[in-house]
Order: structure tokens, then C-alpha cells, then sequence
């Protein structure tokens, strides 16, 4: 179990962390969204123990980070902003430091640095110093680092930033696979991967928490949910097609998204697509498609870090 | 301990990784060799002892520790390691403790490589072999001394130059805190008594008296507790601004 209670960190007159709540059991993927400042970074490194709170607590399985730090960081794995490690070392050596700092004795040394060298790909480059690494390799050794020892919980500052779109997959599958009856907290800017591998977002700016649901949850709240789209055959007068759709109790508002389409916004806890696709039988419209939305999450995190409300603007 | 010893091996092989300890080790051998046959006048003395040589070790370690000890945490810094590094399962004094050791280690390296000087005393003479060995303590104990300070200062930074030259000006305080350069800062306002404490800090009187072959306690207790405060000091300074 993880626990953050009202965790505070203040830089001067800047708080960088404000009263933030929140606790993760296990088996749960937390990603943690905020834009860049949001705090992602601060609150991660008050919960391994790198940066004292102001005030607040963390508890990782039980142990205090502040009067139990030895315990609680040995319960982690960390693996911190921009992946450092020690440049002149290789691969092998730095994995190796990293075992013994972690006491892991002969029989299961050997197997766990088998295991994340062959999950992270990285027999290649085992004999390669760290600072001729590409930036793809380094992140992948900064995560094999954060796994070596198999900790029950994961804390992941932006795990796949600098990757390319092959190296993110790998990476994700690599989270998904170790995630059973483990915690995990990755931040990341990429909304993406709150899809692909998180159960449960948190949504931070300014240093405070601004949502806690899941990925779906937080869909749910785009004006996007349960939208449709209705692309049309022919010109028809937009304006009577909108008027029409506004007809229908289902329909919250409707508006011309293209120069032949039309999207209806379903009112909050309804479905549009039947009433929509009823109406446009009944008025002979010919469809050249009928299209069923889902809610975006870059706009909902849009909103909800900018303080708009979902809608309210652009999408 | 363990981890003091995990720490300590790979801090050393990191000096060795670099070339920073072998540039370290030959300059270091170059200059006590130049200084004690040159200047010190180590044949025209016909004296078989090794004062000439031990003499210009506070000077050599002056401008050659801090090198040594800058790069100990301002690199940690620089580098982010220092993030992985404390949130590891070690405490800050295992982490202090090994690689302050790790570079003590490369100092003593470069101490014992000068031991041809030794046996071409005992070639050329029958020299007080006792006082050599004690003069030899002295140096290392002095080169730690002079290492504590470097870590403690390292760490207050992340540039590795403001961590020489700090250390470099703190130490030179230390070596002449005996002598009118530093007494004359404090004569002027403070009572008898600092200015004595402030005099019994000096490396140079606690080194010379054991170069001469006298090992007192007094100036072991000295060094020890000197290179003990400093690390301490390292650890607050760590605690106090890990993140910074």
C-alpha cells in the first residue's frame, strides 16, 4: 500500500506541492498527469525519500519515507527524472552495483540481472559504458535499475520519454508484465499511455490534485462521450440538420464539425446514438456515415488543468 | 558496512575508470620526486633521512587534493546520480563514508608508489626507518584531512571548479592556521583562547611534528577527529540540500 496524506512541499514562496491525498493498492497502475511544473517530479521524490515534505506524509507498505526512509526505499524502485546514472561505468558494472546495494545474495543475483537484461534488451550493450549509450538504451537501463531487485512498488518518473514509438511499446508491455500484485506510479505527459497501461489517473497543476478516476472516468467527462458524427451524402442545410438533432431530448447541443458533417453531444448520462440514428431515418438524411465518439482525453486534461470546464471551448 | 565496502569499490574503480587517479598519481610522484631532489636538496643535505621529501607534502596536497575531492558530490550533483544514489537502501554516512574512503585510497596509492625514495635512503645510508613510516602516517592522515574538507565543500556544490577552489582556500587556511597569515585575521578582536584554538588547528604543526618521527596521540586524536567533523559536515550538508 502506498499512502500520500496531505503531502506539502514548499520552495520558498513557491509551493510546489499542495495538500495532495491519494493512496494506491496493489495491482494498481497509477499514471500521474500534469503539465510540465505541475509538481509530477516533487511529489515523486518525496515518496522515495529524496526530498523531505514541508509537511504531509508517505507511507510505502507501512514505513514512514521520512522516519522509516531505510525501509520505504527498499521497498521501491525508482527510477528518477532523465534516467541518471553513473556515465562511466558499463552497463554490467552499474547493474551489478546496483544488485549488491540491493543485497541480493548469490542464488538470486545471478537469475534477477538474467531476467532484466533480457527484458530490457540489453545483452547487446552490456559491456558498453553508459555514457556512450543512446538516450533509448540509458532509459531502458535506468529501468532495468528501478526492477533489479522486483520491489512491490514501481515509481516511474516519465519511464518512456526520449523513446521512439517502438521503444515506448516495448516499455509499456514491460510495465503491463510486472504489474500483477505490484504498485506502480508512472508520471508522464503522454495521454496515450494512460490508456495503455494505467487503471487510475491523477490529474495535478499548480500542485494540487485536480482529479482521481480512471482513464474511462475521466472520458467520461469529455463533451465527447457519447457523441456522434454524422457525415452526410449530399449538401443539406447544416443549420436544419443541427436544429433538428436539438429536437431530441438526448441531444445537449449539436454544431457543424466539417463542411458535410455534424456532430450531436449527448446530454450527460444518455446515449445519442439510437435517438440520432432514429431521427435520421425518420427525415431521410443519406448518411455517408454515422460515427459514434468517445471521450477525448487531451481535451478533458485540457480543461481540467487550464480550469475550464470540459466544452467550454475548443476540442 | 557492507554497503560502506559496495560504495567504496565502485567510487574507486570510478577514479580508475577515468583517468582522473592515474593524472592524479603521476603528477603527484613527479612533483614529490622534482620538489625533494630540486628544491628540497635531497643529496646536498648528506643527511639519510627523508625530511626533504615529507616536507613539501602539505604544499603538494594543497592543489592536488581538492582535484581529488571535487568531483566526489558536485559530479553526483551535475550528473542526477545523486538522486539514485540516496534513494538506494544506504544512509547518507554509508554513502559519505565509502567514497570518501575510495579517494583516501587513491591518495594512499600515490603515497605508497613513492617508495623508491625510501629504499634509495636505505641504500644510500642508514637512515631512522621508524620515523620514516611515522612520517609516512602523517602524510596519509593529512591527505584525509585535507579529503574530508574536499567532500564536505563538494557537496555544497554542483560545479566541480567552485569545489576546488573552495577546498583549496579552506585548506590553506588549515595549513598555516598556526602562522601570522591566519593569526594576524583573528589577533586583532578575539580572546587568547580562540586565538590558541585557532593555532591548534594547523596542519602544518600537527604534521611536523609527526614527520619528525614523533608520534603523539594528541596529533592522531587531531587528524582523526578533524577528518571525522568534516564528513559529518558532509552528511548535514547532504541532508540539508539533497535536491538542490
Amino acid at each position: 500500500m502506498l499512502e500520500i496524506s496531505h503531502l506539502t512541499r514548499r520552495f520558498g514562496v513557491l509551493t510546489a506541492v499542495d495538500d495532495i491525498s491519494f493512496s494506491v493498492a496493489p495491482g494498481e497502475v497509477l499514471g500521474f498527469l500534469g503539465p510540465n511544473g505541475a509538481g509530477k517530479s516533487t511529489t515523486m521524490k518525496m515518496i522515495t525519500g529524496f526530498l523531505a515534505p514541508t509537511s504531509g506524509t508517505a507511507r510505502v507498505c507501512g514505513h514512514d519515507v521520512e522516519t522509516g526512509g531505510l525501509a520505504a526505499r527498499r521497498s521501491i524502485g525508482y527510477l528518477p527524472e532523465g534516467a541518471p546514472g553513473y556515465a562511466e561505468m558499463t552497463v554490467r558494472g552499474f547493474l551489478e552495483f546496483i544488485a549488491d546495494i540491493r543485497g541480493l545474495t548469490d542464488g538470486t543475483r545471478r537469475a534477477r540481472l538474467d531476467d532484466v537484461v533480457a527484458r530490457l534488451g540489453l545483452e547487446g550493450v552490456l559491456h558498453q559504458v553508459i555514457e556512450t549509450l543512446s538516450k533509448g538504451f540509458r532509459r531502458r537501463v535506468g529501468l532495468a535499475q528501478a526492477i533489479l531487485h522486483d520491489p512491490p512498488v514501481l515509481i516511474l518518473d516519465e519511464p518512456t520519454d526520449g523513446l521512439d514509438p517502438n521503444q515506448k511499446h516495448e516499455v509499456r508491455r514491460l510495465i503491463r508484465d510486472v504489474s500483477k500484485n505490484k504498485i506502480i506510479v508512472i508520471s508522464t505527459h503522454i495521454l496515450e499511455e494512460v490508456d495503455a497501461v494505467c487503471t487510475r489517473a491523477i490529474i495535478i497543476a499548480g500542485g494540487r490534485l485536480l482529479a482521481d478516476d480512471t482513464p474511462q472516468g475521466l472520458e467520461a467527462r469529455s463533451r465527447w462521450h457519447g457523441a456522434v458524427t454524422l457525415a452526410l451524402e449530399e449538401p443539406v442545410a447544416l443549420e436544419v440538420v443541427c436544429a433538428r438533432l436539438l429536437g431530441l431530448p438526448e441531444v445537449a447541443s449539436a454544431e457543424a464539425t466539417g463542411p458535410r458533417s455534424v456532430t450531436a453531444f449527448a446530454r450527460e448520462g444518455t446515449a445519442a446514438l439510437p435517438a440520432v440514428g432514429a431521427l435520421a431515418a425518420r427525415e431521410g438524411w443519406k448518411l455517408h456515415e454515422l460515427r459514434p465518439e468517445t471521450g477525448r482525453l487531451d481535451e478533458v486534461f485540457r480543461s481540467i488543468t487550464t480550469g475550464r470546464t470540459p466544452g467550454a471551448g475548443d476540442a | 558496512m557492507r554497503n560502506v565496502v559496495i560504495i567504496f569499490r565502485r567510487e574507486l574503480a570510478s577514479y580508475f575508470a577515468t583517468p582522473l587517479a592515474l593524472v592524479f598519481i603521476v603528477i603527484f610522484l613527479v612533483l614529490a620526486g622534482a620538489l625533494a631532489f630540486q628544491l628540497g636538496g635531497f643529496y646536498d643535505r648528506s643527511q639519510a633521512d627523508l625530511a626533504p621529501f615529507f616536507n613539501f607534502h602539505p604544499w603538494l596536497y594543497l592543489f592536488l587534493i581538492p582535484a581529488l575531492s571535487m568531483r566526489l558530490w558536485a559530479e553526483e550533483r551535475k550528473s542526477g546520480s545523486i538522486e539514485l544514489l540516496m534513494t538506494l537502501p544506504v544512509t547518507p554516512w554509508q554513502a559519505v563514508l565509502g567514497k570518501f574512503l575510495a579517494a583516501w585510497c587513491v591518495a594512499a596509492i600515490a603515497l605508497a608508489l613513492t617508495f623508491p625514495i625510501w629504499i634509495t635512503v636505505n641504500y644510500l645510508g642508514d637512515p631512522d626507518n621508524g620515523a620514516i613510516l611515522a612520517a609516512y602516517v602523517g602524510s596519509l592522515l593529512m591527505a584525509g584531512g585535507f579529503l574530508a574538507i574536499g567532500s564536505c565543500l563538494s557537496a555544497a556544490t554542483r560545479n566541480q571548479v567552485i569545489a576546488f577552489i573552495l577546498t583549496a582556500v579552506v585548506c590553506f587556511a588549515f595549513l598555516l592556521a598556526g602562522f601570522p597569515l591566519v593569526q594576524s585575521l583573528v589577533a586583532g578582536w578575539a580572546p587568547q583562547t580562540l586565538i590558541d584554538a585557532v593555532a591548534s588547528l594547523s596542519f602544518l604543526t600537527h604534521f611536523s611534528a609527526i614527520s619528525k618521527g614523533v608520534i603523539d596521540l594528541r596529533d592522531l586524536v587531531f587528524f582523526a577527529s578533524l577528518i571525522a567533523a568534516w564528513l559529518a559536515a558532509t552528511v548535514i550538508v547532504l541532508d540539508m540540500k539533497k535536491a538542490d
